[in-house]
């Protein structure tokens, strides 16, 4: 751990994207929405989605209260994801998972989180760890409620 | 006299830490506190010298193991100047204390229709047992407000007061507010319409002295890790005539004095409401604990920590934007507070790089958080240990994690 773990953490991007965060706002054409609530924190975060033709994200925002750091990660999970398909959204949804919780290491191993390795130094704040997952989870409960929408 | 910090502290080695590589600051007393040596010795005695059961053996051992355990009991009578030892219960904690009333009083005594009366500013233990009572038995949660200052609204309480109202359960220092409750108000005039009323003194034990004769409260619950002591360990104490009146919470062995197929006899009382082996390492350190607070003197820690809180509330007061929530005019040392522009988790991160350690959250008082309308604050909560220096350092650390948040 370096002398300043913390500052690691607190990087420009992620005061940037606090700041001024990309997608906010919800948009009348979503077709799938979700919510995700740390009771811990009282963060609060609202996902937005329009999933078009050939399963791809055409849109995607947020909007909620929260830290900096689920604030940060909603926005750049936002940017991450539009235009990617669901699967492929998916998949991306694992490998961040992994690296928040220090299970993938973006040095060593392959992966598709590009900007998103900013978060790789969380693991050592569990409890944070919640806070940079929280909009991804919401994601991933907006797209499983896609998928039983679709089997209907 | 005044007191003597640079003993005090020495005493307690959790305080020699380091966080970060900088020197633990640690003001997350209203969540637990740290122990001194000489808890943690009796500890460390009685499982490396002393264990044995309790109430169970002829041997000696046993026998010592018992005397200590209720040395202890004797020592939260006088603490509390109950009037009898009998009325000092174990638990494991203010939580347990509540539901074991909750279980035993509650299901028991009150019926549908019934009222019980708690504030808007209750930790969530005293909220949801009652919930839950008033789901089984069609009783009627009823919540005094507080205004702006986090203060209870004393009016607006009394005039809930009506025979309906069974029971009172309030709070007797908010700990996420720092609110002193006006405990002999609210006490007496639950009486004069017939409710019996219990205080959750779980933030008050370890800061004043409390004199449960004096108050005149039925019931009083706190816990022992809060006040110095080891954690799974905490107090109910009830009048003796209410305990008696009162089943059993948990039913098994040491809770009865005969037991055959037929027929089982309840131990008297305070046993019959300590059933199994209880935490007896805990409640032998606990009483450590009571010893040491005081020798240093439950007025003398008051009035030292009023101070704390003065120079807390002045420097705190000072940084640009800062906003403390609950601002009663009596109060302890508890000082909550929010940031525009910083969340308080993230505050709370920056801050333990400086190896200040405060909790961030709704402090499990969420009606608190929706009455001001936040979702969280941060929160220094002080004790004798504290120096004014640590709140300089708190202070600091705040104004460096605002050059991060413009
Ligand atoms: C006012 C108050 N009541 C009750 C409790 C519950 O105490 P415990 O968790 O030790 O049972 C707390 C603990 O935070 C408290 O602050």
């Amino acid at each position: 751990m370096s002398a300043h773990p913390h500052r690691e953490l607190y990087q420009q991007v992620i005061l940037e994207h606090n700041k001024n965060p990309r997608n906010y706002g919800p948009f009348p054409e979503a077709t799938h929405t979700s919510e995700g609530y740390n009771p811990l924190c009282g963060d609060h975060l609202k996902i937005f989605l329009k999933i078009g033709e050939d399963n791809i994200i055409d849109r995607v925002s947020f909007e909620g209260d929260g830290c900096a750091i689920s604030r940060a990660s909603a926005s750049m999970m936002t940017t991450a994801i539009q235009g990617k398909t669901v699967p492929e959204t998916l998949a991306l949804f694992e490998e961040f998972q992994n690296l928040v919780t220090g299970k993938l290491d973006p040095d060593r191993q392959p992966h598709h989180l590009g900007k998103l390795t900013i978060f790789s130094g969380i693991w050592q704040f569990p409890s944070r760890v919640k806070c940079a997952i929280l909009s991804w989870h919401a994601l991933k409960g907006a797209l499983e409620r896609q998928a039983s929408v679709s089997t209907e | 006299m005044p007191m003597d910090i640079e003993k005090i502290r020495s005493d307690f080695p959790n305080l020699r830490v380091k966080v970060h590589g900088k020197p633990l600051v640690y003001l997350d007393n209203a969540a637990t506190t740290l122990k001194p040596q000489q808890v943690i010795e009796r500890i460390t005695w009685f499982y490396s010298q002393g264990t044995s059961n309790v109430h169970r053996g002829v041997h000696y051992l046993s026998e010592q193991a018992t005397a200590e355990y209720e040395r202890t009991r004797e020592k939260i009578k006088k603490f509390i100047n109950a009037s009898k030892t009998a009325e000092v219960i174990f638990t494991s904690g203010a939580t347990e204390s509540i539901n074991l009333v909750m279980n035993s009083y509650g299901k028991s005594q009150l019926k549908q229709g019934d009222e019980i009366l708690i504030s808007e500013m209750e930790h969530h233990s005293n909220i949801v047992p009652w919930q839950q009572l008033c789901q089984e038995n069609g009783c009627v949660l009823k919540v005094a407000p507080i205004n702006d200052n986090g203060e209870l609204c004393l009016d607006a309480y009394k005039a809930m007061l009506s025979p309906k109202v069974k029971l009172v359960s309030m709070v007797y220092i908010s700990n996420s507010l720092g609110t002193v409750n006006p405990v002999m108000d609210i006490i007496t005039t639950a009486h004069e319409h017939g409710a019996v009323v219990l205080i959750d003194g779980a933030q008050a034990a370890g800061h004043l002295a409390m004199d449960v004769q004096e108050l005149d409260c039925d019931f009083l619950v706190f816990s022992g890790h809060k006040i110095f002591g080891p954690t799974g360990t905490g107090v109910l104490y009830g009048k003796a005539d209410l305990l008696n009146r009162m089943p059993p919470y948990q039913t098994g062995g040491d809770m009865i004095t005969s037991v055959t197929f037929e027929k089982t006899t309840y131990n008297i009382l305070p046993y019959k409401f300590e059933a199994g082996t209880p935490n007896i390492a805990g409640v032998i350190g606990l009483g450590a604990a009571i010893d040491y607070m005081l020798d240093i003197g439950m007025d003398a820690i008051a009035a030292y920590e009023r101070e704390l809180l003065a120079y807390g509330t002045e420097k705190l007061g000072a940084i640009p934007g800062l906003k403390i929530i609950g601002t009663a005019k009596d109060k302890a040392a508890i000082i909550s507070f929010i940031l525009p522009n910083i969340h308080a988790h993230d505050l709370g991160t920056l801050v333990d790089e400086e190896g200040v350690a405060v909790r961030t959250g709704h402090h499990c008082t969420q009606p608190v958080m929706n009455h001001f309308k936040v979702p969280a604050t941060s929160r220094a909560s002080l004790c004798f240990y504290n120096t004014k220096e640590e709140i300089d350092i708190l202070a600091d650390a705040i104004r460096q994690a605002k050059t991060l948040f413009p």
